[in-house]
Formats: C-alpha cells, sequence, structure tokens
C-alpha cells in the first residue's frame, strides 16, 4: 500500500510542475493507441472516437496507429504496457480494468506500473427489464425477485466485471438474489432480454438504446447520483432524463459509474504525461466528443491529474470491497 | 412488397460511379488481403476503418463491405492453389480444391469456387431482402441453449466423415478443444492453460493453428515427396473458365442446401466458418459418391463455398437489425457504425432506411462486380502453379510467417505457427485427421460457453435442452446426425446378416 501511495505521490507532484512545461515534450514517431478491448467493444468505440478527432482537428503531429489487445478481457493490452515501460509513445485505452483486473486474475502486471493521464467519460449503469414485464419501478421488480430468490436472471458481460459487481452491490443492498449470467458483451446480454431469456440487465445506455426505442426493453432506473441530461425523447413518452436515479426507485445504491480511461507506460516523463492529458483536454472540448457522449448517453466528465488519482483511488477501494466480500480476489 | 421499394431505392443510392469505383478498390484490396493467410477480412477492415472517419456512411460501408467479399473470394484461392487456407472460412474448401489443383483443375475449382460464392452470397442477400424483418424477430428466440445446440448440430454433421479411425479423430478433436480453451475463459473469469506466459493470455489463435497445420506442414510434406507440385502445370485456358461455369448448374442441390445451410449459420451466429464445415460434411453424407470427396470432388469445393459466403452476407443482418455481429469482420464494421454516427439496432431501419438500403444494394453489386474481378484473376492465379516449387516453395514459407505476424503482431506467434507446422507434418506422416481439431478449435469455445450459460441459467438441468420446441428440435437433428451412422450401421447388420463386399 505504501509503495502505491509514493506512487500516487510521484505522479501527481509530476504532474502539478509539469503543467508549465508540456509544450517542451512532442511525440517524435507515431503513436500507437493500445485499446485494450477487441474490435467493435466500447473501449475500441472511444478509442477511435478519440483518433478520428485528432485526426480530423490535427490536434498532433504525429500520425495515430491504433492496435487491438483485447485478449484475456483487456489484460493481454496492459501487460504489453507495461513491458513497454519508459515508451512515451504508446497511449493505452481502457475503462476502470486497468485496475481491477489484477484483483480477479493472476496477470503479469500491476496497476502502479501503469501511468494514469486522463479519465475522460463516465459510463453510465442502467437496471433494465424487458419491456412487457409487469414491473412498473425498481421497487416492484426487486421485491418480485426477493419474493422468489435465485429465479431471476440476471445478465451481464463476462464474469467477475462492471456487470457482476453492480449485481453483487444490489444484492446486498435489496437483499434480493439473482442467477448472474454472463455474456460475451454487453450487446448479446441487450438480445437476450430483448428475446425474454433473462428477465434483467444492467446494461450501459448505449449498450440498449436501441432495444429501448424500438419498445423491446424498458430501464427502470440508473445508477448515477443525479438524473442523466436532458436530451430528446428515446421513446414516444421518455427521453434519458426521465429515469429515475437508483436511489430515488428504493435502490441504495448512489453511484456506479464506469470511467473510460488512458493511461501510459511507467517510466515515462512527466513532460509526456501532461502532453497527453492536454491533448485529451483539447479533444473532450470538440463538438464531435460532445456528439459521442451524447450518442452513448455517457456523463462528460474529464478528469486529470489529482482529480484522477483521487477518483481512482476511490473507485479502486469501492470495487474491491465487493470483491473481497464475493472471494473473487486471487493470490 | 414495401421491402422491394426500398431496394430500388437503395439501389439509386449505391448506383453512382463513385461507389461503384469504391466497391472496385475495395474487392481489389480485399483479395489481396485474404490472399495473404492471416491477414484476413478483420484485419484488413480495421485497417482501413481510419480512413472511412471522413467519408459518409453509406460510401464508407460500401468500401468495406467490398473489402469482406474479395477477401472471402480471396481466401479461397491460396487454399485450392497451396493448400494454405487465407481465411479461417475456407479451411473446408481446401478438402477438395487442393486435391482438384493437383490433379490439374485448378482452372474448374477457382471458378467453381468463385461462382458458387457468388451463388450463396447471393442467395444471403436475397434472405436479407426479402425476410429482413421476420429474420430479427426470429435471432430474439435464441439464446444460450439454442446457440449450444446449433453448434452440437455443427459437430455432429461432422462426425465419422474422416476415413481415419474414430480413435485418431477423437485425439484430435480433443487436442482442438484444449487448444480452444486456452487463455482467459468469460464464464468463469480465470485463466486457464497459460502456464505463466503472458503471449498465451489472449489463447491460441486459430489462425495461427491454419497456417501452421495447412500451410508449413503442407510444405514439409512436400519438401519431403521431393520438391515438386505434383501434376499441376496445367495449361489456363480461358475457356475452361466458361466451360466450367456451363456445369455449374449440375451442381444446383449442392448450392441450394448449402445456400440454406449458410444463411442458418450466419443469421444464428454460427458464422462462416461453422456453415462451410457443416455444409461440407452434409454435403458428403448425402453424395452418392462419397469416396470422391477428399480427392478431388467438385462438389467439395461447391458446398463450403456456397455456406461460407451465403452466412458471410446473411450475417450483416444480425449486426444491422440487433446489433449483435456474427462474424469477426462483422465486429469491426460495427465499430464503424457507431463511428459514422449510427447506432446499429432494430431502430437503424426505420431512422436511416437510406443507409440500409443503400447497403443492401451494394452487397448485389458489390459481389456482382467481386464475382467479375475475380473470374478475370483466374488465370493469373492459376499460372502461379507453373513457377517452379524451388522458387514458390520458399515464398510460401514467407508468405506463412508474415500472416502469422499480422494476425496480432507477436513474435511469440511465429514460433507457434512453426510447432503447428511441425504437429501438422506428424500428423500427416502418422495419420490424424487435422479437420476435427480444426472444427473443435473453431467452435470449442463457443460451444463451452454456450453449455455453461445454460447450466447457469437452468441450475444444472439437462432439461433445458428440451425446454422449448425450437431447441429441442435442434438437438434431435444433431442427435439424429451424430447417432445417424451407427444406427444405418446396426440396422444394416441386422437386415443383412452377410453384406457383401460389393456393398461396402
Amino acid at each position: 500500500m505504501l509503495k502505491k501511495t509514493s506512487w500516487m505521490i510521484t505522479a501527481a507532484v509530476a504532474v502539478a510542475f509539469s503543467g508549465a512545461a508540456y509544450a517542451d515534450w512532442k511525440p517524435t514517431k507515431p503513436v500507437e493507441f493500445v485499446v485494450t478491448s477487441s474490435p467493435g467493444g466500447g473501449t475500441d468505440n472511444f478509442a477511435r472516437v478519440v483518433q478520428s478527432i485528432i485526426s480530423k482537428h490535427k490536434l498532433m503531429e504525429q500520425p495515430v496507429v491504433v492496435t487491438n489487445k483485447g485478449g484475456g478481457s483487456g489484460a493481454e493490452g496492459f501487460i504489453y504496457t507495461k513491458v513497454a515501460a519508459g515508451d512515451s509513445h504508446k497511449l493505452t485505452f481502457g475503462t476502470n480494468n486497468a485496475y481491477l483486473l489484477p484483483y480477479v486474475a493472476k496477470l503479469a502486471y500491476k496497476p502502479d506500473e501503469l501511468t494514469p493521464v486522463a479519465a475522460m467519460a463516465l459510463d453510465e449503469f442502467l437496471l433494465w427489464v424487458k419491456a412487457d414485464a409487469p414491473y412498473k419501478d425498481a421497487k416492484s421488480y426487486i421485491d418480485a425477485v426477493k419474493a422468489k430468490p435465485d429465479t431471476f436472471k440476471m445478465g451481464g458481460s463476462q464474469s467477475k466485471d462492471t456487470d457482476q459487481t453492480l449485481t453483487s452491490l444490489i444484492q446486498d443492498a435489496t437483499g434480493a438474489k439473482f442467477i448472474y449470467v454472463p455474456f460475451q458483451g454487453g450487446g448479446a446480454a441487450g438480445v437476450q432480454l430483448a428475446g425474454g431469456h433473462i428477465d434483467s440487465n444492467t446494461n450501459n445506455p448505449n449498450e440498449n438504446a436501441g432495444q429501448w426505442k424500438a419498445g423491446a426493453v424498458t430501464p427502470l432506473c440508473v445508477f448515477s447520483p443525479t438524473r442523466l441530461q436532458e436530451g430528446p425523447k428515446v421513446t414516444a413518452t421518455m427521453g434519458w432524463s426521465d429515469i429515475p436515479t437508483c436511489k430515488e426507485a428504493g435502490i441504495p445504491i448512489d453511484q456506479f459509474q464506469m470511467p473510460r480511461t488512458v493511461w501510459l507506460p511507467g517510466g515515462v516523463p512527466s513532460e509526456a504525461v501532461a502532453f497527453y492529458a492536454d491533448l485529451m483536454k483539447k479533444v473532450s472540448e470538440t463538438p464531435e466528443w460532445k456528439e459521442y457522449i451524447e450518442r452513448t448517453s455517457q456523463t462528460n466528465r474529464f478528469l486529470a491529474g489529482e482529480e484522477l488519482k483521487t477518483f481512482i483511488a476511490s473507485d479502486d477501494a469501492k470495487n474491491r470491497k465487493v470483491f473481497e466480500q464475493e472471494g473473487w480476489i486471487v493470490r | 412488397m414495401e421491402n422491394f421499394a426500398s431496394l430500388m431505392h437503395g439501389f439509386g443510392v449505391a448506383l453512382s460511379t463513385y461507389h461503384v469505383a469504391l466497391m472496385m478498390v475495395g474487392v481489389l484490396l480485399g483479395i489481396l488481403v485474404g490472399v495473404l493467410p492471416g491477414l484476413g477480412a478483420p484485419n484488413g477492415v480495421s485497417l482501413l476503418l481510419p480512413l472511412t472517419f471522413t467519408m459518409d456512411p453509406v460510401a464508407a460501408i460500401i468500401l468495406l463491405t467490398s473489402m469482406y467479399w474479395g477477401a472471402l473470394f480471396g481466401g479461397s484461392t491460396t487454399s485450392i492453389l497451396f493448400n494454405i487456407p487465407g481465411e479461417p472460412s475456407s479451411v473446408a474448401t481446401t478438402f477438395d480444391g487442393y486435391p482438384m489443383a493437383r490433379q490439374g483443375q485448378a482452372t474448374q475449382a477457382l471458378t467453381l469456387a468463385f461462382l458458387s460464392a457468388g451463388f450463396g452470397a447471393l442467395v444471403g442477400v436475397i434472405l436479407i431482402t426479402i425476410l429482413s424483418s421476420w429474420v430479427a424477430k426470429f435471432a430474439l428466440r435464441f439464446s444460450s441453449p439454442e446457440y449450444f445446440a446449433v453448434y452440437f448440430l455443427a459437430f455432429a454433421s461432422f462426425i465419422g466423415l474422416g476415413a481415419a479411425s474414430p480413435f485418431k479423430t477423437i485425439v484430435s478433436m480433443g487436442l482442438g478443444f484444449a487448444f480452444a480453451a486456452v487463455g482467459m475463459d468469460t464464464v468463469s473469469g480465470g485463466l486457464r492453460l497459460t502456464y505463466g506466459f503472458n503471449e498465451l493470455l489472449s489463447g491460441i489463435s486459430f489462425l495461427i493453428a491454419v497456417i501452421g497445420l495447412f500451410g508449413i506442414g503442407e510444405l514439409i510434406m512436400t519438401m519431403e515427396e521431393g520438391l515438386r507440385f505434383d501434376g499441376i502445370k496445367a495449361r489456363v485456358k480461358a475457356r475452361d473458365v466458361f466451360k466450367t461455369i456451363g456445369m455449374l448448374p449440375r451442381y444446383w442441390l449442392t448450392l441450394l442446401r448449402s445456400s440454406a445451410i449458410g444463411c442458418w449459420m450466419g443469421i444464428t451466429p454460427g458464422g462462416p466458418t461453422a456453415a462451410s464445415f457443416m455444409s461440407y460434411g452434409i454435403a458428403k453424407r448425402l453424395s452418392r459418391r462419397k469416396e470422391a470427396f477428399g480427392n478431388g470432388a467438385p462438389e467439395g469445393v461447391v458446398a463450403p463455398e456456397t455456406a461460407d459466403h451465403a452466412a458471410g452476407s446473411s450475417a450483416i443482418l444480425p449486426m444491422l437489425a440487433l446489433g449483435v455481429p456474427g462474424s469477426a469482420t462483422a465486429a469491426v464494421m460495427m465499430g464503424g457504425l457507431m463511428i459514422w454516427g449510427l447506432n446499429p439496432g432494430p431502430m437503424l431501419f426505420i431512422e436511416r432506411p437510406d443507409f440500409v438500403w443503400g447497403l443492401i444494394a451494394s452487397m448485389y453489386l458489390g459481389n456482382i462486380v467481386a464475382v467479375l474481378i475475380v473470374l478475370a484473376t483466374i488465370p493469373l492465379f492459376a499460372s502461379i502453379l507453373r513457377i517452379p516449387f524451388a522458387i514458390i516453395g520458399p515464398v510460401i514459407v514467407i508468405v506463412c510467417f508474415i500472416g502469422a505476424y499480422t494476425v496480432a503482431g507477436r513474435p511469440f506467434d511465429l514460433w507457434l505457427a512453426l510447432s503447428f507446422g511441425v504437429a501438422g507434418y506428424l500428423f500427416k506422416k502418422l495419420d490424424y485427421p487435422i479437420a476435427p481439431l480444426v472444427l473443435a478449435m473453431v467452435l470449442g469455445d463457443k460451444a463451452e460457453d454456450a453449455f455453461r450459460q445454460s447450466m447457469i441459467m437452468s441450475r444444472g438441468s439437462l432439461s433445458i435442452f428440451w425446454s422449448n420446441g425450437l431447441v429441442a428440435t435442434l438437438m434431435v437433428l444433431g442427435l439424429a446426425l451424430a447417432l445417424g451412422p451407427l444406427l444405418s450401421g446396426t440396422v444394416g447388420k441386422l437386415v443383412r446378416p452377410k453384406p457383401t463386399s460389393a456393398a461396402v
């Protein structure tokens, strides 16, 4: 733990001091974007949107090359980054899996061997049920699950990942008991719900938006401290901002969000970290980025430097608690 | 016929000089990546994706899908000429395509492959045009037990195919399952069989195994046999192409059956690879000339090629209508859709009819363009075989290793490909069949995931595989196919206690 804190302080100091000095460092060769998901995944989308914005607005002189290293739920990409220590031309895109994966699988990297650069958005989680299910709100659904424990199926992507963590949190907070079924991604979990093969899922807005619009599934509540941003109506009567927060709806969970994060290998100059943090900041200020955030109904939140460290530390602690309780932690 | 009017409108969108030019560029690039083993359609499409960011969505998707068609065609070319499948889905084409080429019928094999592929693709697109809304609804009825039943059906149709001993088939299939299990397991989230190697985290790529087992293994065999390709110094005549075109209607039954299998596997994400294997298996089983299969039977080329392309094109439908990709390439294209600002899903047909129907129209045109282009390249490809082995052999080795490297850009894969090459050689020497290993590697982990998800859903009860009409029908079909040869053998013995040798 001491090691971790000292790493945070070093990095924080580095970022604080380099604010003015970032102009000194520039990439001198093509920059590799390492994507820790397979093509078509959420992280892949995120990285490629950033790439398209950089090339469209010419925010960087050097070209960008995207490589997918999504093996082992993304571990492949993070290990690749760890091995590239000191290389400031490899930027790695992920979620909170960057620091959570090593808890649940025996992997050859530790989170403190990566340098955090920025978090660019928070992806939201919602509780979805089939549209023709007889539940009007989250409370009545949870009550139905409680009445018949271990019969309702909750679908999610992969196992010991965000969806299962959230399911476990819901179980703790309400006393309901689900059967958790891991699928090969949120898209698959969405279709399984639309087809009525599972009873609910905790998909991100983007993963279920199409099915919601088509009237196949319906959201009960969002695991966010505030309601989602107002936008155009998705169905005839509802828009994203009409979905109650889960706390309002009677599930006592304040907040469960997944940051979209950007990392550098360890041992890179602080000027490089500052350069990329600044680059990502510029990306997040473009209209194309806003459009991406709106289309995917994520929460736009740019974090770098000290703020990012604090966020990671608290997110890490929160998830770790669930992992410990569920007995998922290896070693 | 509302869809038909939309389609006509789509043709209006797709038929512009710019779009047709894009199709030709896409197809040519596709053939190039398809011919290089390992590079393949998914990688090719990801490489091309950044170029499309500034294009409008219709033009962009036309370029990418045309490349996909081109790659599918290119993949069959190397299967037939060198026994090296350029794409995983063309593995089954090697079984009879390569023997045909060795017998000096490379031109015929290529022509048959391309034409039946074009036929399959057209059937797939027609299905999308007519049944798009019904198919989308039907696909929603599939859950893990149904998926498992589909994979089971694919395995069952392939059982008992080879001439090899059942024991050797089981060994080969078991090895395939073991290779498929390597890496991170989705259902438990744990690592399996990685032995602390970081390189094994993402599992063993099926492409690496194919490049090694087929490409390098075949080369070692050829070298041992005396540094030459036997009897494939065929004269290449343009007339042969036309003659073969005339032959095609003879295989109408195989064509129709294989298209049906292909469309089925494309819609229920079994994918093109499973489709081609299954189609080959069933074609052989139903054929009157079983012994010809594996020794250069034209049906052995027609069946997998038709199914492969029918599956490839119908796999686009689940991607558009459900947001679930039916193949690896479709997954990459789906990422593209989102970047161009489109949300794949049930609403895409309603919100962006221009895009959807433009794409579907371009699938008709793109496939016609692709067939014409590849037919024109046959003389060129077939004459490659006239180059002496001393020159082409080393080139193939280089291409194999470049291919192995491009799969994921990892030097480790080169060693892996070499090991698989040695294994492939040993397999051939000891008369172990390679096909069951390949099939198990492609479908093994998917079948396993589907089975375990079903078990989680049913809390451990096997009755879930009989729980509704759809899954029960699939399982019964699968069991019938798997046990069929056994039963018919037993029945045959009962009816005719003393079979004559002629009947066997």
